[in-house]
């Protein structure tokens, strides 16, 4: 049964496709290169997409002072020896970023110390990726307890923004401005720079790289730190509108997977137009054929499995 | 934690006995402890509410130093993981393992639906938080007892004030997909286009929605819209419903989980005039219910809500029924019989008495929520005492219609 809708809604629908679009490029972009290039099927990226956005609630919540260092359950203990003062003004942005830092280098540790051991093993990666997607929605439970955590609009990006007689939600504006900054510094990264061609050559042939000077190992660490952050960084950004809650890592996985089974592994373009294409068909889906709503975003992905396994803009995996 | 994983290892090694002993009505041994088992969720999107139906029955216990009615109180807390087949498991665990006198619980309708056979079969009490309406209705369940509301019992309440106190005329609902939801919205297009009005949108979301603006750009040519969504969902409802501009166009209504007390903290601005119908109310002045506000507060440094106070309520009436049955070791029939048949002067909610169907008959409180000295909170309009969970109708009558439904009662004025 299909719902007609008329112009005020489609707009307000693509508006928020986008910014939905933009929220699953910044998860599902490191978990494409996280893929593609390392062969990787990491399973705790919604976990660092949850993670961020706790660390994100909680230093906006409190500030980013010794004081709420001091206040962390159970371990706060340890940053006692510190006198009281502001480390950092609670600005959004500052702060989504600091959160994709911190979770980078947790990434960063995780592949280290636990994912290098498993080189090329998948199985014990999946088991690995999802064993600690566990233990790290369990500790959140622990340390942020079960109440959903919503921080407020950021103050500068509440309310609408007006073009003509035309509304606009000003923080989904935002998004979209902000996926598409990112997009493009990473496709610029990986595809112009002495750093991505290092990366490229790393995943082509890892021993000649290797021969070549090209410290291989340390450049898939930092891949894997950069995805952890990216997702931890979408994280605080989409914290506004999606919230914070338990599960919410469990919500977020599938649609990265979604997103890079679209789009196509290792493939930036592809996990920018399959976010795009993900948040179009989920809203105007949803308001348009709301009977097959909890079906709607697997279609796509069920066609493209079946007609071009390698997704719309991926290589073929040798 | 631990303490409980060395008796499920226990209850292991005797579950072959458990399993014998399992149909026959057992007689519980003298002066063992009387147990409690507390079906609850902790993780997953329902964890904030299944926490706090643990906090609810530990404040009571801790105030009674745990002894009820001169018996010594043991307390067992299992785990659903708020699905159905998760509260089958526990369910057994803590009947047949366990042999708990008394199950506490489950959070959701689904979960209360999966088991209400079962506690039936094994003959053990249970008094539910679920708000499922035909377990203390048309399948009415003589060992089931519930003491917070059924799903319609608030939205009754909610449907009838929004017609006649706020005079809309026209409403839209949304919930989320499934029996809570669809109950609670039946419950609200009943009262409020029996009293005059209509519902002219009814849309449904699913349990995950990660993004509620695909239900809130449908929504146009309406006085308000009555939304009955539970766990984390109100909190990323209520923002989008304000970033979208909806909130300034159309008043949102609530339901009681929706706008529960203890959601206050994680709520800002968005929920300011939101108005709720629940039947509790952490403002509310009787002295159980001072009590409780304050040792929650100092416990656990929270206000409570529906999710704890339905506990909190639930230890008081196993506290009344064991007195009831002096004190004394009963089988499980006994005290089921005992547990309808308790009345209360003084609950957090008021007095407290129950229908013969075993659900509470008592005070909905109509909110309306607002920001006084920096806080959110929701002030009491209106109380309606003595409601039931047929609200004014005619028992016989409203049992003759089917149980509320996603297309039960029809809603025919949709546009």
């Amino acid at each position: 049964m299909l719902r007609y809708i008329g112009f005020e809604e489609a707009r307000l629908l693509a508006i928020s496709s986008f910014a939905y679009g933009g929220l699953l490029f910044l998860l599902s972009s490191g978990f494409s290169l996280i893929f593609g290039l390392m062969r990787i099927p990491n399973l705790m990226h919604g976990s660092f997409f949850m993670l961020g956005a706790y660390f994100g609630v909680s230093m906006l919540e409190k500030g980013l002072t010794t004081d709420a260092l001091k206040a962390i359950p159970k371990i706060g203990g340890a940053f006692n020896f510190l006198p009281s003062f502001t480390i950092l003004p609670p600005n959004f942005f500052l702060i989504a970023i600091i959160s994709g830092l911190l979770v980078a280098g947790i990434g960063a540790l995780v592949e280290r110390y636990l994912l290098r051991r498993l080189n090329g093993q998948e199985l014990p990666q999946v088991l690995l990726t999802l064993g600690l997607s566990f233990v790290i929605a369990d500790l959140c439970l622990m340390i942020w307890t079960g109440d959903p955590w919503q921080p407020a609009t950021p103050a500068e990006l509440r309310g609408v923004v007006q073009f003509g007689t035309l509304f606009f939600p000003l923080y989904r504006v935002a998004i979209i401005g902000i996926a598409v900054v990112i997009a493009v510094a990473l496709w610029l990264m990986v595809d112009w720079t002495r750093l991505g061609a290092m990366i490229r050559a790393g995943v082509d042939d890892p021993q000649i790289a290797r021969v070549c000077g090209i410290k291989v190992s340390q450049l898939f660490t930092l891949v894997f730190a950069l995805g952890a952050g990216l997702a931890a960084f979408g994280g605080v950004v989409g914290a506004p509108y999606l919230s914070v809650y338990p599960g919410l890592d469990a919500d977020m996985l599938p649609l990265a997977l979604i997103v890079v089974i679209l789009g196509g592994t290792g493939s930036l373009l592809g996990a920018l137009v399959g976010s795009f294409l993900i948040g179009l068909l989920y809203n105007f889906g949803q308001a348009m054929v709301p009977d097959l709503s909890y079906v709607i975003l697997f279609l796509p992905m069920l066609l493209v499995l079946v007609l071009r396994p390698q997704g719309l803009f991926g290589r073929s995996i040798p | 934690m631990t303490m409980h994983r060395r008796k499920v290892l226990k209850g292991i090694a005797g579950a072959g006995v458990g399993l014998a002993a399992l149909k026959a009505p057992y007689v519980w041994a003298q002066d063992a402890p009387f147990k409690i088992g507390l079906l609850t969720v902790k993780t997953g999107p329902l964890a904030q509410g299944g926490i706090q139906m643990e906090q609810g029955i530990a404040t009571f216990l801790k105030q009674k130093q745990n002894t009820l009615g001169g018996r010594k109180i043991e307390f067992i807390s299992a785990d659903t993981g708020g699905n159905a087949a998760g509260a089958k498991t526990k369910a057994q665990e803590l009947i047949e393992r366990e042999k708990v006198n008394v199950v506490l619980g489950p959070l959701a309708a689904a979960e209360l639906l999966a088991i209400t056979d079962y506690v039936r079969d094994n003959q053990t009490p249970l008094i539910s938080l679920g708000a499922a309406e035909d377990v203390t209705q048309r399948n009415a369940n003589p060992f089931v007892i519930r003491a917070s509301s059924t799903s319609g019992q608030c939205t009754h309440v909610l449907g009838d004030y929004a017609f006649k106190e706020l005079k809309f005329k026209r409403a839209a609902t949304v919930a989320e997909d499934w029996a809570f939801g669809y109950e609670q919205m039946a419950g609200f297009q009943r009262t409020f286009e029996e009293a005059g009005g209509k519902v002219v949108k009814k849309l449904w979301a699913p349990l995950n929605t990660p993004d509620f603006t695909p239900y809130i750009a449908q929504l146009a040519n309406v006085d308000c819209v009555a939304n009955g969504f539970a766990g984390s969902n109100p909190v990323k409802f209520m923002r989008a419903y304000a970033d979208l501009g909806a909130k300034a166009r159309f008043p949102l209504l609530a339901g009681w989980t929706a706008m529960d007390d203890a959601l206050l903290r994680s709520l800002g601005d968005e929920a300011v005039g939101v108005v709720s119908a629940h039947w509790y109310s952490s403002s509310f002045d009787t002295p159980s219910n001072k009590q409780f506000v304050a040792d929650m507060r100092k416990d656990y440094n929270v206000l409570p809500g529906g999710y704890s106070a339905g506990m909190y309520i639930a230890g008081q009436c196993v506290e009344a029924a064991i007195k009831l049955v002096g004190g004394k070791s009963v089988d499980g029939k006994t005290f089921a019989d005992a547990l309808h048949k308790v009345t209360l002067d003084d609950t957090p909610r008021g007095k407290f008495s129950l229908d013969r169907f075993g659900n509470v008959v008592g005070t909905v409180f109509v909110r309306k929520c607002e920001r006084k000295d920096g806080q959110l909170v929701n002030t009491v309009v209106k109380t309606y005492p003595d409601v039931s969970q047929f609200w004014t109708y005619d028992e016989k009558a409203f049992l003759a219609n089917p149980v509320y439904a996603r297309d039960y009662p029809p809603a025919k004025n949709l546009e």
